[in-house]
């Protein structure tokens, strides 16, 4: 009875809402790390640092007055920023933060479930997140997100192609689609997979900063050109919601992609005796620590780059990304391919 | 009030001072003439610029040659502007501020048009002036036949009145709008007058 | 499409869809209207729709006296205020005929390549910005903010200088501002080098810009651009060389010109504009002549009747002031502005026709057009 229904959800419970927190502190980070780039100081007056603005912010959005435009498709209207938000967070449900532990004398694992179609299942859910935003568009009866919804439709169709390939040729080396079988076939492996399929990583890298509307892929949402994007016609907690799934989706590509490239919740070298004092960070710090610099990598290519064109990132979608993820593909495959016939011979 | 009566006619037009008598003017100024004859009606020279004065009926004449000879060879259209002068006949002088890139001269054109009169549009030789046309029409009321695109720029669209004409008050219509200009000028003198006591 | 299944956005039924972009939008620098007839995202016409920030500067020139227009010429280009005090000044200085000191000359010559250089930090940061890049629009703006406050403590405003007299300046530099306009010339040279390796060879800023809004240098004469944006078409036309005003005439410097055409190498022409600017405002610091700085005016500006063209080289092109007097009256009898913004504007529909919207916004950036100028 505990195991089967207390603990998990215990655990989603204390997801959730450390996700969320997450979430809001993510986007303080943002305006820190970016202010810290561009010579200023950030928010400063909610607190010390601004350490409190997260909070200032939601109970903004939350007393804000929530507006419908009086054409807009009331439904789906209301249905599109839960769309965005409700995948960002069911995706944790199989992100490994850590291996099996104990606590109180209980054996706990430090995810949430881990079921063998788990990339499948990342990869399923992540895309129905753009559906939020196309219907945000399409409903909000209005020509500029109408427009950035259209963007967005064509942006999927070009990153999430490749991103689908490149993640295959990971499978073909783990072996396995799930995520915590992933994590243990880079420690068997004796090598990160970033060193076995750096070229997948720096695909899985791109096609992220695609996947959650990232600069320099922020097309839908370029306030330049298109006002505010799909979200022009909504406030209060609606846009919230738009807003903290960007963040969360931002998470989650920072998660799936240390798992798979970074040894997920592996301390470094965790096959070398010598380096077993690392072993006093605890797995899920060194997960945290591995996210926190890709989401730190986010931050800075925002802050860096200008914003590619809609048409440019569907060539590099289709004639660079999609040409390279397939040639990375069976190349995996004709080398794993040889090395199970060779390991074959050998038994 | 000041002393004199505020009897001070509204000026009757540009200066237009003709050129001094030991000055020659330059050489395309004396093929345009040449060339296009009986168009120029008088030259001016004042501190370093040269205004030739055209008949409104021979403007594309003039402009076309001054844009494509090769000794004048204006290709670019700095300005077009107006001003209004109230009490003359020919109410409004349109001016044409050209520069040669080539030569690097300049020279201002200058047409005197009635209130009830369209002066040909010279979008045709310099593009660049379909704005600055509308810009006229719309501060002056003063017609563009041949312009391609005759609106409203800088006011709304369905404002009335010219304000740039010097009939139109300061504070806009409505308030101080009198019936004839000249009084309203007069009154615009002596108020300066009285500004100088 | 096809099918004429039943759609809620009506929208969608459209083949041609009309946009207005403006006049508020976040990227079209001030209250500019441009309605866009889209085909997808491809423009396939563009209106421009101005005179939103119409004050009648040019009427109201015509009821202040001489030195009062001044002040209202601040607010046409409020970016580059003290360049458009000095083409008016000098505007009725030719009409008087009034001989202006050197030191005034060189002075003024100083004011009008800093302020240059503080609208070019805010054409890049906008322009920059408008392509994405939010970094480079707070560097521009840290860089432009030590230009304010050298104007601060010249004449004490920030944004509408009225810096200048008819007939000179109003008063002698700060003693040790000199010193600090050099100090900034070596800040600028470092920061310059910070912009161009966050722009120039990027490449998603080169995809942006490269091919984008090409004008070759007849289309762009008859247009009527000026100033950068027509010397990134590679006509050498610079009215500081080819018309010298204050002391040009004195200094050493370069016309950068592009050849393309495109957004791209505008943005480069401007880019060594910049470095243009400093070496000049060098110059005239080293050899800043002793004197005065106001020439013998008479107490009552009054020009005699006559007009006169008179046209300076402002940080967006050909700033020109077209002054009528009636030789009697204390104020101008007509006062007529040639807006660079306003004519270069007028090359938008065609720069930006058959391009995506997503160009709209740079193009606008790239011709560099400040609001309060175009409307007046």
């Amino acid at each position: 009875m505990v195991d089967a229904v207390v603990i998990p959800l215990l655990k989603i419970v204390i997801v959730l809402v450390a996700t969320l927190t997450a979430v809001s502190y993510m986007v303080l980070l943002e305006r820190k790390v970016i202010a810290w780039t561009q010579a200023r100081l950030g928010p400063m007056r909610v607190g010390p640092h601004g350490i409190l603005q997260p909070i200032a912010d939601a109970l903004k959005l939350m007393i804000k007055e929530d507006i419908t435009p009086a054409r807009a498709d009331r439904w789906v209207f209301t249905l599109a920023p839960i769309l965005a938000m409700v995948p960002a967070l069911i995706v944790y449900a199989v992100i490994p933060f850590g291996p099996a532990v104990e606590v109180f004398g209980r054996p706990v694992t430090l995810y949430i479930t881990d079921i063998n179609v788990g990339l499948l299942y990342v990869v399923s859910v992540t895309s129905v997140g753009v559906y939020g935003i196309i219907l945000a568009g399409y409903a909000s009866n209005s020509k500029y997100p109408m427009l950035a919804s259209l963007r967005a439709s064509a942006q999927l169709i070009s990153y999430e192609v490749a991103v689908t390939l490149t993640l295959v040729s990971v499978v073909l080396v783990a072996g396995t689609l799930s995520l915590v079988g992933i994590v243990e076939a880079q420690r068997e492996a004796h090598v990160w997979y970033l060193f076995a399929q750096p070229v997948a990583f720096a695909l899985i890298v791109i096609g992220g900063l695609a996947e959650t509307n990232r600069a320099p892929f922020d097309m839908p949402e370029a306030e330049q050109e298109l006002t505010g994007g799909f979200h022009t016609e909504y406030s209060g907690m609606r846009f919230a919601l738009f807003f903290l799934a960007e963040y969360a989706n931002m998470i989650v590509v920072s998660s799936v992609a240390t798992t798979l490239f970074l040894g997920g919740y592996l301390r470094p070298f965790p096959n070398v005796a010598a380096f077993g004092v690392l072993d006093i960070v605890p797995s899920w710090m060194w997960f945290l620590l591995k996210s926190f610099a890709f989401l730190y990598f986010f931050i800075w290519i925002r802050a860096t780059l200008p914003r590619y064109r809609y048409d440019q990132l569907m060539r590099l979608g289709w004639k660079v990304l999609i040409p390279i993820a397939i040639a990375n593909l069976v190349v995996t495959a004709i080398v794993r391919v040889l090395l199970v016939a060779r390991v074959g011979a050998d038994g | 009030m000041p002393d004199h009566p505020p009897t001070l006619a509204p000026p009757g037009g540009p200066a237009d001072q003709p050129p001094p008598a030991d000055l020659s003017a330059p050489r395309f100024l004396v093929s345009l003439q040449a060339a296009v004859p009986d168009a120029v009606v008088a030259l001016s020279h004042f501190v370093g610029d040269w205004t030739a004065i055209v008949a409104p009926a021979r403007l594309l004449d003039v402009v076309g040659w001054l844009a494509t000879a090769p000794e004048a060879a204006f290709d670019w259209c700095s300005d077009i502007t107006a001003t209004d002068w109230p009490p003359r006949p020919e109410r409004f002088d349109v001016i044409y501020c050209l520069y040669s890139t080539r030569h690097r001269h300049r020279i201002r054109v200058k047409a005197r048009v009635r209130d009830d009169e369209a002066i040909a549009s010279v979008t045709g030789v310099w593009p660049a002036a379909n704005w600055l046309e509308r810009e006229v029409f719309d501060m002056f009321g003063i017609r563009f036949s041949g312009h391609p695109d005759l609106r409203r720029i800088l006011m709304p669209d369905d404002w009335q009145g010219h304000p740039q004409r010097k009939d139109y008050p300061l504070e806009g219509p409505g308030e101080l709008l009198l019936e004839n200009p000249i009084d309203w000028l007069t009154l615009r003198q002596s108020r300066d007058e009285a500004d100088i006591e | 499409m096809e099918t004429p299944a039943v759609h809620h956005g009506a929208m969608f039924d459209t083949d041609e869809l009309v946009i207005n972009m403006g006049p508020q939008h976040p990227s079209t620098h001030g209250v500019l209207r441009v309605v866009l007839r889209l085909d997808g995202e491809t423009v396939v016409d563009a209106d421009v729709v101005i005179g939103y920030l119409h004050r009648g500067i040019e009427k109201l020139s015509e009821n202040r006296s001489y030195t009062q227009v001044i002040l209202l010429t601040d607010r046409m280009d409020y970016v580059a205020a003290a360049t458009n005090n000095v083409g008016y000044c000098e505007t009725v200085e030719k009409l008087m005929g009034i001989e202006v000191p050197r030191r005034a000359r060189y002075m003024r010559t100083l004011v009008c390549e800093l302020q240059r250089i503080a609208s070019h930090c805010l054409w890049l940061g906008t322009h920059a910005m408008d392509a994405g890049a939010m970094t480079v629009f707070l560097y521009a703006f840290r860089e432009r903010e030590l230009i304010l406050d050298l104007f601060e403590e010249y004449c004490g405003a920030r944004l509408t200088y009225n810096s200048m007299r008819i007939g000179g300046l109003p008063q002698e530099i700060p003693p040790g501002w000199d010193r600090k306009v050099r100090e900034f010339c070596t800040i600028m040279d470092g920061k310059l080098v910070e912009y161009e390796e966050l722009l120039t060879h990027n490449r998603i800023w080169r995809e942006r810009t490269k091919g984008i809004g090409v004008i070759d240098g007849a289309a762009a004469m008859a247009i009527g651009l000026s100033g950068p944006s027509l010397r990134g078409s590679g006509v050498p036309r610079d009215l500081r060389r080819d018309e010298p005003y204050a002391a040009y005439d004195e200094m050493d410097f370069d016309v950068p010109i592009g050849l393309a055409g495109d957004t791209y190498d505008r943005y480069l022409v401007r880019m060594e504009e910049f470095r243009q600017s400093l070496r000049i405002i060098r110059q005239a610091i080293d050899g800043m002549p002793e004197g005065p700085i106001v020439g013998r005016v008479p107490r009552l500006i009054k020009p005699p009747a006559g007009e006169t063209y008179h046209a300076i080289e402002s940080p967006k092109g050909e700033l020109g002031f077209f002054i009528v007097s009636d030789g009697r009256s204390m104020s101008p009898y007509r006062v007529r502005v040639r807006p660079p913004s306003f004519c270069n504007l007028q090359a938008l529909p065609q720069l930006i026709k058959g391009h995506l919207i997503a160009d709209v916004v740079v193009l606008i950036g790239s011709i560099d057009i400040v609001l309060g100028e175009v409307d007046r």
